[in-house]
């Protein structure tokens, strides 16, 4: 059992927990991810560890409400316990010294860009931010992004908060601005990474990305978060998460996170009628 | 007396009614049934039977009590040999071991040594973790077993009822390996796993559980924290796929991945447990072990309309446990023997709708000494799908050789050890499937407890 020490909204759909997991915390990098099961019933959920305390031994996660599982996790408050957290599992991200590096996230993937962001400026990298968000509501840890990074560039989709436009805008104008960039880190929705990737690639620009595939097991024995990577089966739990952007298949990526569409969103309306029955 | 070629049936639900639940087939020996099988053992003076055992359980021993009814010291004779009687006597594959051997299956059936071992073992399940108390802890004297499987139980049994400090890792949030992840819950109740857990936790065992050695702590960091021996018992490892086209697209499982979504984490029971898993109407397993028979099984319990099983040999080659091959038959899985796929094509949302196939015939012998499959030419045909399951082996998990610099690894990925138990590394022994590929539940077992022998004389030695 792992208790929550503190939980609270960061935005819209946008939760914040803080927990005690002292071997976790003991043991865990940037770039590596935990799965945690809320109860006997709830699914393997794995989450990007957007936060580690070796002194507290806390680790922290930020997740959206998407399906049942998600949603019942953010109804979850600071005192109760979670049944089990599996981590740090996933290779620890690679961190180069003295380098430029473009640090990109998208909504919730800025909480695991963090502590990459944070490992890479102690290293000597000199680290250009680019976050985006849905719209100034969705806005957090831009203070937190600031403190570790030497610039920080907000987009927002509908010009709400910062520049308008998507993080790829911005990287564009970063780019094209003849600045030297030697890798590029970007996790976000799929889709965004793909656009990232797509457009670094014209550019010959090394680009990393972190994948959120399906999960089951998290440790190598199941198989359902294998991605094609170079034209080889690869499993993003043991070979991963973060994988060369330009090898990555991405269309079969999100095709597979689609296989249990039906199902989830018949689960999570099941349970959202059972809640508001009560 | 006269020898009596004809085992005594054991009652099992009938084909009908298991095709649409998930309780166990066979439904046991009642006390009568079991002494009247155990009469037909012949109680030869040589009894080849043990020599059949993988752990030379002394079976004309336990059957002898059985005649005279002495349901306590049978078992406790198998105890001996044998942790866990309740789950050997259900999944040993008996057919090829100990009553491959049995002087009465010359001319007619072999004694059911299996069945009799579960009725014994049975009776004795709840008696025996009530009955258990934890014994004088040497708490300086501390081991690690990494994996909560047949071998690592088997191994922390041993080493708590010697006075070791055991505590046992385990990845999932559930403890019991294959066996309740791998196992479906109609060939092994899940009942019975936990009371043996149950007894374990008895005995002073400590289990942490989702704490994944290689990731959470290496083997040195054990070390650090003061295991001053560790059994290294993590299984099979990752699931292997074919190769062949359209193997990710959705749809298509590994046998691992399926028999994890239904078995732990209750996707049968879908959606009061949130995990899902395709149910299919026409489903492909690939694949002729054990683990392609609990899939296709289990597909069929899903309420699939069709379930085939694709083997690229003959049935005769298939290393599948005879009991599962005849119950799936009764169940209705379509055995397409000599059948091997090439590819799988998709609908426009990448959903598996077909798999083709190709005809195999029987050559020359390969290095298995079985006749090796060849395709035949031109042969190709397809059938309409929507689930297809992988069941074709598992390659040894990386993830502890790679964190451990001074282990040996073997070329497949497998860690050697000597007749011990023990690997190359000091105070590190090793068992069950990442030792030898994937293996059975007894010979796992027998690897668990022969290395708590090693690690005992290790301890004692170290204590000096």
């Amino acid at each position: 059992m792992i208790k929550i020490i503190e939980k609270y909204k960061l935005g819209p759909g946008m939760n914040f927990a803080l927990l005690d997991a002292p071997l976790i915390a003991e043991s865990a990098e940037p770039g590596q991810f935990v799965i945690v099961t809320i109860d006997e019933k709830s699914e393997r959920i794995p989450l990007t560890i957007a936060d580690f305390d070796r002194e507290n031994k806390t680790i922290s996660i930020v997740f959206q409400e998407m399906g049942k599982g998600t949603h019942r996790l953010a109804n979850m408050q600071a005192g109760d316990f979670l049944y089990g957290v599996l981590g740090p599992q996933g290779n620890p991200s690679v961190i180069h010294e003295n380098k430029d590096v473009i640090i990109i996230g998208g909504g919730i993937g800025i909480a695991p860009v963090f502590p990459i962001a944070r490992k890479l400026t102690a290293h000597g990298n000199r680290v250009t931010s680019i976050i985006g968000y849905r719209n100034k509501d969705y806005v957090f840890w831009e203070d937190k992004m600031n403190a570790v990074s030497s610039s920080l560039l907000i987009a927002t989709n509908d010009g709400s908060y910062g520049e308008k436009g998507f993080v790829t805008d911005l990287l564009k104008k970063e780019i094209e601005s003849g600045k030297n960039i030697d890798e590029v880190i970007a996790i976000g929705p799929p889709i965004m990474m793909k656009a990232v990737s797509d457009m670094t690639r014209e550019h010959s620009i090394k680009t990393i990305v972190s994948l959120n595939s399906l999960m089951v097991c998290g440790m190598g024995m199941c198989g359902a978060c294998r991605v094609t990577v170079n034209n080889e089966i690869k499993f993003t739990c043991m070979d991963g998460p973060e994988f060369d952007a330009h090898q990555v298949d991405f269309n079969e990526l999100m095709q597979r996170l689609g296989t249990y569409k039906n199902d989830e969103q018949k689960c999570f309306e099941d349970w959202q009628e059972e809640n508001n029955g009560c | 007396m006269a020898v009596n070629y004809k085992s005594v049936p054991m009652r099992e639900q009938l084909p009908d009614i298991r095709r649409k639940n998930f309780d166990e087939v066979p439904l046991g020996y009642s006390e009568e049934e079991a002494v009247e099988e155990a009469q037909r053992c012949l109680q030869c003076p040589k009894a080849p039977c043990i020599s059949g055992c993988p752990v030379n359980i002394n079976i004309k021993g336990f059957i002898k009590h059985i005649q005279n009814r002495e349901f306590k010291e049978a078992v406790n004779v198998i105890y001996e040999s044998d942790t866990l009687p309740c789950v050997t006597g259900r999944v040993c594959p008996q057919e090829d071991q100990c009553q491959a051997k049995c002087v009465v299956g010359v001319k007619g059936e072999a004694v059911s040594i299996g069945r009799l071992e579960r009725y014994v073992a049975d009776r004795d399940l709840e008696q025996r973790a009530n009955d258990t108390k934890s014994i004088e802890i040497n708490e300086n004297l501390k081991a690690a077993v990494i994996g909560s499987g047949p071998a690592g139980i088997a191994c922390a049994a041993d080493l708590a009822k010697a006075g070791i400090k055991v505590t046992v890792f385990e990845g999932f949030h559930k403890l019991g390996g294959v066996l309740v992840y791998g196992i479906p819950e109609f060939r092994l109740p899940k009942r019975i796993v936990e009371t043996e857990i149950e007894t374990l936790k008895k005995l002073g065992v400590e289990f942490i559980k989702d704490t994944l050695i290689g990731r959470a702590l290496t083997i040195d960091n054990l070390f650090e924290k003061g295991y001053k021996g560790i059994f290294i018992a993590s299984g099979a490892g990752l699931p292997k796929f074919m190769g062949i086209p359209g193997e990710n697209a959705n749809g298509v499982y590994s046998a691992n991945e399926y028999l994890t979504r239904v078995n732990l984490m209750k996707a049968y029971k879908f959606p009061e447990y949130e995990t899902p898993v395709l149910k299919g109407k026409s489903i492909a397993v690939i694949g002729g072990g054990n683990v392609a028979m609990d899939a296709a099984r289990t597909a069929i319990r899903l309420g699939s309309e069709k379930v085939y099983l694709i083997y690229r040999r003959t049935e005769a080659e298939m290393p599948a446990r005879l009991e599962e091959v005849h119950h799936a038959k009764e169940e209705g899985l379509i055995f397409k023997m000599l059948t091997n796929p090439v590819s799988y094509s998709v609908d426009d949302k990448s959903f598996v709708k077909k798999i083709e196939c190709i005809s195999m015939e029987l050559g020359e012998p390969d290095s298995s000494g079985r006749r090796r499959p060849v395709p035949v030419n031109g042969s190709n045909f397809e059938i309409d799908i929507d689930v297809a399951i992988v069941a074709v082996g598992t390659t040894p998990n990386p993830l502890i050789a790679k964190t451990t610099p001074d282990l040996k690894i073997g070329k497949y990925g497998e860690i050697p050890v000597d007749e011990n138990n023990m690997t190359n590394k000091p105070g590190v022994f090793a068992g069950g499937d990442i030792v030898t590929g994937a293996a059975t539940v007894i010979t796992a077992m027998g690897a668990g407890r022969n290395a708590a022998a090693s690690m005992i004389r290790y301890f004692s030695d170290i204590e000096q």
